[in-house]
């Protein structure tokens, strides 16, 4: 049925009342230009969050689980980059907070250097992180090696497969068009891309607390 | 604004557009629905095929000749997998949750377009990818549903259908993990942030609380099971050792893996598993609640209580996993704790059973089809619900574990009585949906022999079970105790054709009424919800740019005062409307 022809149809129907035909409740706008409300992007972003925690926590549990039955568990060496990493996506924390602010103020120049920033230092860690994988294999740790090792290949693979999908995001926005209309959708994703960063960050310091502290 | 709303309206044109890869979530709603018409009948078909072996174990069957023991077992298991992941999952929440939380809740289309496209279409490929099982070298997997390592682990040394059988079925559950979690993430967006104007949380039909819910189960449930199966892949093709234990010798060959833990991937699985259990029943329950409140022309009894009812039932249900493994040799102290959480689901579930029966007390009942299927749903709830408190006893579940009482009992509770949802929503929301009605006669000569055939199966399980048969026995035939029991496997093998063949009339109503069933009114069952004010099927964005704003609860029926017996919720006060109450 055509929009039109549904129309006609409801102005047909007998709904009483004022209800129908009241303005549409939400400011429309999203950064694809359909008509539902920016917090739509952020409650989104939240929800993946928690999903996304729930798989790591089964991640974790499982690691604390079979390290407590094992006799076979042998910590391996954790190569000295991974320091390296961490500092350098906590940096980046610090980088895209800072391209965030600078959006909402509408520096738009600076938005992009710090984006942009952020966007190198993501790539850096993911470069780290393969180093960290080759360092390993050089020393004979593989992923079926120790059950430790298994672990350390899991949690660390998993966390690069997240965080390369946040660089995706960066890429993405740090091309955004300028046009007008499109500000308001750019705004939301930079504050739900922050979010998701922040929130990588933080997955990050507990798998590599959990490394150490539990290797 | 005009220019966003010329955006939200404009209709797709061209075939693929509109029905293959279409945002519009009504579209997606009836994939989703296909989908799992599609898969329920090859999983019947599974099941007829075991029953009949079960009785005549030599018998030529198609596709098999003479069954063998591993057929048998990989049957069980897509049986299984197929009803628990493509029906169970696919129709109540993603099917009819997909077409009806977005009208109901006055919104034009769900948060995410996009990415309900992705989920259903993900879940198809993963639908694929599960069927491919059946045609690979060593055939579909013989793990059971629940995929339990070693078994499931160490591959075709096994048994057949462990080796690309069991790859297939592992890829295809964490495919199916994408999918629904990006349909969680949907449902739940929407639900907090498209309601419309007037549409609180506590003016929300019942429906969309269960959808609600069930999301959240899945979001979090989902995520661990993916987890799970990632593992499980590795201890597959990689050769770790998260499940398999060490020293394991299988058919002479000690096999090299060691150290791992086979509980604890039951354990991760069935934190997913037992909150499955919910995902499968809870779009019932809220369907169930909608439709008595319809047809018994009363207001839900009790509707703050039936919403925090779904919410206890949820909370618990995410912590009671531990009771699927009472024989694992758990401390009888997690035993005890896990037995607690269990037995105190009975609380939240016999609020809800309470409040359906308070819903029909003294109503004007109209006993259309859907509802007959509602009370069916409740009377299968409370069947399959109290042998659950039996089971939920460690000292009881010792022995019934692994018996025909517990295949009974999840079949009634978890199967059959959401797929009374299934049809009771079929029912009520065909007209709206695709414009025509369904016939009412067809429907009550396909709820009759349905409901008293699914008795007719699963009833007899709980005694064979208490008799001490075991599941999962290719051939009980030259069991000699288990012998007498033979002739109640007869009975029950003929309640399964008959209820086989029963469905065949639903099938014939759904697609005859297609085309040629009565054309249907905007209202016909004289329902209060919004999706009753939009013409069937609605159009494209559902309200055709004029949104709905709500003025009251869901089910304002014979509320007394009001100048019809059904107040809908878009009608303010004064207008028609109950006025103050």
């Amino acid at each position: 049925m055509t929009g039109k022809a549904a129309t006609q149809e409801l102005e047909a129907l007998d709904v009483g009342g004022t209800g129908a035909g009241t303005e549409w409740p939400w400011a429309p706008g999203g950064p694809d230009g359909s008509a539902v409300p920016q917090r739509v992007y952020v409650t989104g972003i939240f929800l993946a969050l928690a999903s996304i925690l729930m798989f790591f926590t089964a991640l974790t549990s499982a690691y604390l689980v079979r390290q407590g039955i094992s006799t076979d568990w042998v910590p391996i060496e954790l190569p000295a980059i991974l320091w390296a990493n961490t500092a350098v996506l906590l940096g980046s924390s610090a980088t895209i907070e800072r391209a965030r602010r600078l959006l909402a103020e509408g520096r738009l120049e600076g938005f992009r250097r710090w984006w942009g920033f952020t966007t190198l230092l993501g790539l850096l860690f993911l470069v780290g992180q393969v180093l960290v994988w080759n360092e390993l294999r050089a020393a004979g740790v593989y992923v079926a090696t120790n059950p430790s090792s298994s672990f350390f290949y899991v949690l660390t693979a998993a966390h690069g497969v997240h965080l390369l999908g946040g660089v995706v995001a960066l890429l993405y926005l740090g091309r955004w068009d300028e046009s007008r209309e499109h500000r308001a959708g750019r705004t939301t994703a930079a504050a739900a891309t922050t979010v998701y960063w922040h929130f990588l960050g933080v997955i990050w310091v507990g798998v590599f607390l959990l490394l150490n502290l539990r290797g | 604004m005009a220019e966003a709303h010329a955006v939200a309206h404009e209709a797709p044109k061209g075939f693929i557009r509109k029905y293959i890869f279409s945002l519009d979530h009504k579209v997606i709603g009836i994939q989703y629905i296909l989908l799992a018409l599609a898969a329920v009948f090859v999983g019947m078909f599974l099941s007829l095929l075991m029953r009949l072996h079960l009785v005549w174990p030599n018998a030529k069957l198609p596709f098999f000749d003479v069954m063998t023991p591993e057929q048998y077992l990989a049957l069980m298991t897509m049986h299984g997998t197929i009803m628990v992941f493509f029906v169970l999952t696919t129709a109540p929440q993603s099917g009819f949750g997909n077409y009806f939380l977005p009208i109901q809740i006055g919104a034009a289309d769900m948060a995410f377009p996009t990415l309900n496209m992705l989920s259903f279409w993900f879940t198809f490929v993963s639908f694929a990818v599960m069927m491919a099982a059946f045609f690979v070298v060593g055939g579909a997997p013989i793990s059971g549903w629940t995929a339990y390592p070693p078994l499931s682990a160490v591959g075709e040394i096994a048994g057949p259908g462990l080796g690309w059988g069991q790859s297939l079925w592992v890829i295809s559950i964490a495919i199916f993990c994408g999918a629904s979690l990006m349909g969680a993430l949907n449902f739940i967006t929407t639900t907090l942030d498209l309601r419309t104007k007037g549409m609180s949380l506590m003016r929300m039909p019942l429906t969309c609380w269960a959808w609600f819910v069930t999301a959240i189960l899945a979001l979090l449930g989902f995520a661990v099971l993916l987890a799970a199966g990632i593992l499980l892949l590795l201890d597959r093709h990689a050769g770790t050792s998260f499940f398999v234990p060490g020293g394991l010798v299988i058919t002479e060959k000690l096999i090299p893996h060691k150290g791992g833990s086979p509980l604890l991937w039951q354990h991760l699985f069935w934190f997913f598993g037992h909150p499955e259990v919910y995902i499968a029943i809870l779009p019932g329950m809220g369907i169930t609640s909608h439709i008595l409140s319809t047809f018994a022309r009363k207001p839900i009894f009790g509707y703050r209580a039936m919403v925090y009812a779904i919410f206890a039932i949820a909370l618990l249900g995410l912590s009671v996993w531990g009771h699927h493994m009472f024989t694992s040799g758990m401390s009888p102290y997690s035993a005890f704790a896990f037995s607690l959480l269990t037995m105190s689901i009975g609380v939240p579930s016999a609020i809800k059973t309470f409040n359906w029966i308070g819903t029909l007390w003294g109503g004007q009942i109209r006993f259309t089809t859907p509802m007959l299927f509602a009370i069916g749903f409740v009377s299968l709830f409370v069947s399959g619900g109290l042998s659950g408190i039996f089971l939920a006893q460690p000292a009881v579940d010792l022995p019934l574990h692994d018996t025909y009482f517990v295949v009974g009992h999840f079949h009634l509770i978890m199967g059959v009585a959401a797929i009374f949802g299934m049809f009771g929503a079929t029912y009520y929301w065909f007209s709206k949906m695709f414009g025509r009605q369904m016939s009412e006669f067809l429907g009550k000569l396909h709820f009759w022999p349905t409901f008293i055939g699914v008795y007719c199966i699963f009833m007899p399980m709980h005694f064979i079970g208490l008799a001490g048969h075991e599941r999962r026995y290719p051939d009980t035939t030259a069991v000699q105790y288990l012998a007498a029991l033979q002739p109640v496997h007869l009975f029950m093998t003929i309640a399964a054709i008959v209820t086989i063949a029963a469905q065949f009339i639903f099938v014939f109503n759904f697609f005859w009424s297609l085309w040629r069933g009565k054309k249907a009114e905007v209202n016909p069952w004289e329902a209060t919800t919004l999706e009753w004010t939009v013409p069937s099927p609605p159009p494209h964005d559902n309200f055709a740019g004029r949104y709905p704003a709500v003025y009251r609860g869901p089910y304002e029926y014979g509320v007394p005062g009001a100048a019809k017996d059904f107040t809908p919720q878009h009608v303010p006060d004064g207008a028609g409307g109950a006025g103050s109450h």
